[in-house]
């Protein structure tokens, strides 16, 4: 499939991200992932008669992070509204979020196009509000099983405005969300538990045209592939659709991944008034100027910063430092790896292509990499020492993946992997090569270099590998000047 | 004053089904409940701010703690249908 | 001495003087409900095992010297707050086997403070009503005269303290459901400012209005109960982060220089003129014991029913949907679908009147429909509360008659609303503009009680309670009992 031409496409994103506080926004239940169902559904999140809200003061400071973050404007004063619609896992039959005054209004993001130009999406506001539990369809034949261990977690909802032209731009915005979520440190970012999902607004216009098209609303995409595969869908039926003269329904709609489609949402459609009205059991938040001063004097660097951070202080090229900043999680292993290292750019090489390997190859996340900054660091600062040979650390690299040995230097002393490098030692083993290959001896005398890497080659088989090459070839060097 | 048909939607959005011989007095009730209520529409309220809460303060926040335990045992206790861990209700389609 | 209409006071002093136990006040009342209470029908839930278990470790404190004035006090609350491990239902079938699992703050401090729980009293559903009619568990009937409503919402609080079936009541007021069915039972009736006691366990109405207080035969009583039910709570983001004033410290200061606001409104058509005479005849009192009477205006008083037939439905359309037959509550038979589970859970639990607020909440909130209603009704809202700050510029309290009339036969208004909701027509303003009111017996009209209401500013109950016992000093109303009290 194809977008066909002559079609202009308008798409705005609601992203909710999950922030990563210790207890739920209204109630001193965790926030935990993955318990036993229910274990953390609380008096108020199960909204037992009686109960009532209170406002979780780190949901605050994560949201003006944010919004700090993307240059918008801090409501002073912020509240919070009722949003009424009955479904199993909403217990109370209203959902508490920001409706008239959001804690975060304005601001906007700069995403980098497939032609290396910027492009700024504009954010028009981002507001405070609780999850839903999770309704289990498939546990059991005639029921629908409710689990409200996460009715509560706290969501900043960031709402774009459709300046999204494309799946392209959308999955690029997105992705950069995702970036500055986790370098706030207000998101963990992990996409397999739901902590960042996307709502996707698609409306397609003839390009002539000036007023946007009919549009639809494709909820809960929690892969940056099903944003842009149901994008895509959604581009192409609406298009099919004007262009067979038929119109497009405003709706909610699903994307199912096996199918690689969207369809019609049957529930939740009802309500299709939500009757808001100010949260009576909660009052106003104030924010003061000391308070956003406070917040902004901690804001963590941002990647931008970062990056250029890491060029001018440890001389990285400005492609490594690219690559390791935009994963704050990867840029924080590698400033955790050069505190025992001691060298920036070999550790750097080491992430880049020994650690980056293995976790793509496992796939693994970085923060569950079996390799830990410490080992990595450890590790680099022997190479860095001379105690051990880069070959040799390969595969010392390889045992700490595999969880073989916790230290590089125990399994070095362990399997006497210690670099020769004592010319004492190394001098009787290489004149005895040399005179065992008279031949060659006598083809690198006459000027042929590249024996060199033949008799250094030999050496390394004979020491597995654990001689020094530099010291190697010194030798090689002198006992040739020696014996002319 | 409301119709029978506004009376329909009302009670789909507040989940409630009347049957057919509350219906009109019912009807009747609300209707009488708005006129009582029109009296308002005298009022001159131009320029004047919405009172949310009759104290005006500002809200308090609390500190991000875990203070809960897990209390499903003595929660589940009330629920109507309860299996697993969960709470159950008819099959929903999506 | 009589026990059964004695006064916290009276018994505090008795238990103390080890003139009766806990255990033997509490088993007197216990029997009285056993005895009495078939007739009246003042309680939905009785309990006691607990009563008598917290009697017993009361008599331990009392015998220790470590009581409060409370300790041994036996109460009744209304059921509509949750007490730990005991049925609260709210008067209505969707929780009529509800048993709570958590306490809630304000009865948590009543009975820290040693007072012992007697059992949970009936009340309009969800609080919702002006005669206790509308409880699932049938109406109370008036100790003064058991063919007539003992006023509402919390009618079965204010019947149980008339029959003297406990010493003292809990109660809520969210548009007069304290003052009213106290004007209609002869009892003292206290509903404090909004957010002085916690909400954190009291069954929601209309969250915006909903305010605790108590039933009580003197000020002095209500005092008492107040100084232990108040306070900041953390649970709740709407009370008040204040120091809970001794409200006894200033009870026996006199009233001389102290101005008393009247305003015409209060007494116009509508008002039973016996019910306008006597309470004429109570701010004269007032004025003989030294208070200086002044006219004042609150110009949209008029506009309070209205406004409060807005907000507290809108509000309730919102609070009442949680009960939805899946947590908790009660669960229709063979539910087809999830729209099925809804819709008969809620029909069938819910009765006539809770479920016709939530229809106009709805309606009042809807697409359309929310300035007109909901927004102009929050303006009013404001303008009220505006009419009161300035009337107390000008004054210390306003007085009128708390309902314009008195207690009415069972069954007389239940199909006329609006004549119901006429009921609350003097106590409405107060609970929107959020400021502390009481009602105190200020005579009787062919045999039944009338009220005196007494409104103070935000934070008055001190200066309220104050009056209100200076002119049960001069007054014996409060004094009065139900003929079949004494038989």
């Amino acid at each position: 499939m194809n977008i066909p031409t002559g079609w202009q496409i308008d798409i705005g994103l609601e992203i909710h991200a999950q922030l990563n506080t210790k207890s739920k926004i209204f109630s001193g239940a965790s926030t935990l992932f993955g318990s036993e169902p229910n274990s953390q559904a609380s008096a108020v999140d199960l909204a037992l008669p009686g109960v009532l809200p209170v406002v979780n003061e780190a949901v605050y400071a994560k949201a003006v992070r944010f919004g700090l973050g993307v240059s918008a404007d801090i409501s002073r004063v912020s509240a919070f509204d009722r949003k009424n619609y009955f479904y199993p896992d909403l217990p109370k039959g209203y959902q508490i979020t920001q409706m008239d005054l959001p804690i975060v209004s304005g601001g906007h993001i700069d995403i980098l196009l497939e032609d290396s130009t910027e492009k700024r999406i504009r954010i028009t506001r981002a507001h405070l509000e609780e999850d839903a539990g999770k309704s289990l369809h498939e546990a059991f034949d005639r029921y629908t099983g409710i689990d409200l261990n996460r009715a509560g977690t706290p969501l900043l909802e960031i709402v774009s405005e459709p300046d999204i032209k494309s799946a392209f731009e959308a999955v690029a915005y997105a992705r950069k969300i995702h970036q500055l979520v986790t370098y706030l440190n207000i998101c963990d970012g992990d996409m397999s538990q739901g902590s960042l999902r996307f709502d996707a607004n698609v409306s397609v216009r003839r390009e002539d045209s000036d007023t946007l098209g009919v549009r639809t609303e494709t909820k809960n995409l929690n892969s940056f592939r099903f944003l842009e595969r149901a994008i895509y869908y959604e581009t192409v039926r609406q298009i099919d659709r004007l262009e067979a003269g038929r119109s497009v329904a405003q709706e909610t709609r699903l994307y199912d991944h096996n199918k690689d489609e969207t369809r019609p949402m049957r529930s939740k459609e009802t309500a299709t008034d939500y009757r808001y009205f100010p949260e009576p059991d909660l009052l106003p938040v104030i924010i003061t100027d000391e308070t956003i001063a406070k917040i902004k004097a901690e804001m963590p660097e941002l990647p931008t910063q970062r990056q250029q951070r890491f060029i001018e202080d440890f001389n990285l090229a400005a492609t490594d430092a690219a690559l390791l900043a935009n994963d704050r999680n990867l840029a924080d292993y590698f400033e955790a790896t050069i505190k025992n290292s001691q060298d920036p750019i070999l550790s750097a090489n080491w992430i880049k292509v020994e650690l980056l390997g293995h976790l793509n190859r496992d796939a693994v996340s970085i923060t569950d990499s079996p390799v830990s900054a410490i080992q990595l660091g450890d590790l680099v600062a022997l190479i860095q020492a001379g105690t051990i040979s880069g070959k040799i650390a390969k595969d010392v690299f390889a045992a700490l993946w595999t969880g073989e040995t916790s230290s590089a230097a125990t399994y070095i002393e362990q399997h006497d992997l210690h670099q020769l490098s004592d010319p004492s030692a190394l001098e009787p083993l290489i004149f005895d090569i040399l005179k065992a290959n008279p031949k060659q001896l006598e083809q690198l005398r006459s000027g042929k270099d590249k024996l060199m890497g033949f008799f250094v080659g030999q050496v390394m088989k004979q020491t597995q590998g654990k001689a020094n090459p530099q010291e190697v070839n010194n030798i090689i060097k002198r006992l040739l000047q020696e014996t002319v | 004053m409301i119709t029978k048909q506004e009376l329909g939607v009302l009670g789909d959005l507040a989940q409630l089904s009347l049957d057919p011989e509350s219906r009109d007095s019912t009807l009747r009730a609300i209707n009488e409940v708005l006129e009582l209520v029109a009296i308002m529409n005298t009022a001159e309220c131009e320029g004047v701010k919405p009172l949310a809460h009759p104290l005006e303060a500002e809200q308090l926040l609390r500190s991000d703690k875990v203070t809960e335990v897990n209390q499903v045992a003595k929660f589940s206790q009330a629920a109507p249908l309860f299996k697993e861990g969960l709470y159950l209700v008819p099959k929903v389609i999506e | 001495m009589n026990l059964n209409n004695a006064t916290i006071t009276e018994l505090h002093k008795l238990l103390t003087d080890k003139a009766i136990s806990a255990t033997e006040l509490t088993q007197h009342f216990l029997s009285r409900i056993a005895e009495n209470d078939s007739e009246i029908n003042s309680f939905i839930t009785i309990t006691p095992e607990v009563a008598i278990e917290e009697a017993k470790a009361a008599d331990l404190v009392l015998a220790k010297g470590q009581h409060t004035m409370l300790t041994g006090i036996p109460m009744a609350h209304k059921d509509i707050f949750c007490i730990e491990d005991i049925r609260t239902t709210a008067g209505s079938k969707m929780l009529a086997n509800f048993i709570a699992p958590y306490t809630s703050t304000c009865i948590e401090k009543l009975r820290h403070a040693g007072t012992v729980t007697l059992g949970k009293t009936n009340m309009d559903e969800f609080a919702m009503g002006s005669s206790n009619e509308s409880s699932y568990f049938g109406p109370v009937h008036n100790p003064w005269d058991k063919t007539k409503v003992p006023g509402g919402s919390s009618g079965g609080s204010a019947a149980s303290l008339a029959a003297c079936l406990c010493v003292a009541s809990t109660g809520t007021d969210t548009g007069g459901s304290i003052r009213q069915p106290a004007s209609m039972c002869g009892l003292t009736g206290l509903k404090p400012t909004y957010g002085r006691i916690s909400r954190w366990g009291m069954i929601a109405f209309a969250s915006s209005l909903d305010q605790a207080g108590c039933f009580t035969r003197t000020a002095e009583d209500a005092a008492i109960l107040l100084e232990h039910m108040a306070g900041h709570d953390s649970k709740d983001s709407t009370s008040l982060n204040l120091a809970v004033p001794e409200f006894t410290a200033a009870l026996s200061e006199p009233l001389a220089g102290l101005k008393v606001g009247i305003c015409s409104d209060y007494f116009k058509e509508g008002l039973e003129p016996e019910v306008e005479n006597l309470v004429m005849d109570g701010i004269k009192e007032l004025a003989k014991m030294g208070a200086e009477v002044v006219e004042i205006e609150l110009p949209h008083t008029k506009f309070s029913l209205s406004a409060y037939y807005v907000i507290a439905p809108a509000e309730c359309s919102a609070n009442l949907s949680r009960y939805d037959g899946v947590r908790y509550g009660y669960r229709c038979k063979d539910p087809e679908n999830l729209e099925d589970l809804y819709k008969r859970s809620r029909s069938e639990g819910f009765g006539s009147e809770v479920k016709k607020r939530i229809m106009v909440g709805a309606f009042a909130l809807s697409a359309g429909y929310y300035d007109a209603y909901y927004r102009k009704a929050q303006q009013l809202r404001r303008l009220i509360k505006n009419d009161f700050v300035s009337a107390f510029e000008q004054v210390d309290v306003i007085v009128g008659p708390t309902a314009p009339g008195t207690a009415f036969p069972l069954g007389a208004k239940t199909n006329d609303p609006v004549s119901m909701y006429l009921q609350d027509i003097y106590t409405i303003a107060a609970s929107l503009a959020g400021v502390p009111a009481i009602s105190i017996p200020v005579g009787l009209s062919k045999g039944m009680p009338v009220g005196l209401q007494l409104i103070g500013n935000y934070l008055e109950e001190a200066k309220l309670l104050r009056v209100a016992h200076q002119f049960q000093q001069q007054t014996n109303w409060h004094q009065q009992q139900p003929q079949s009290n004494l038989l």
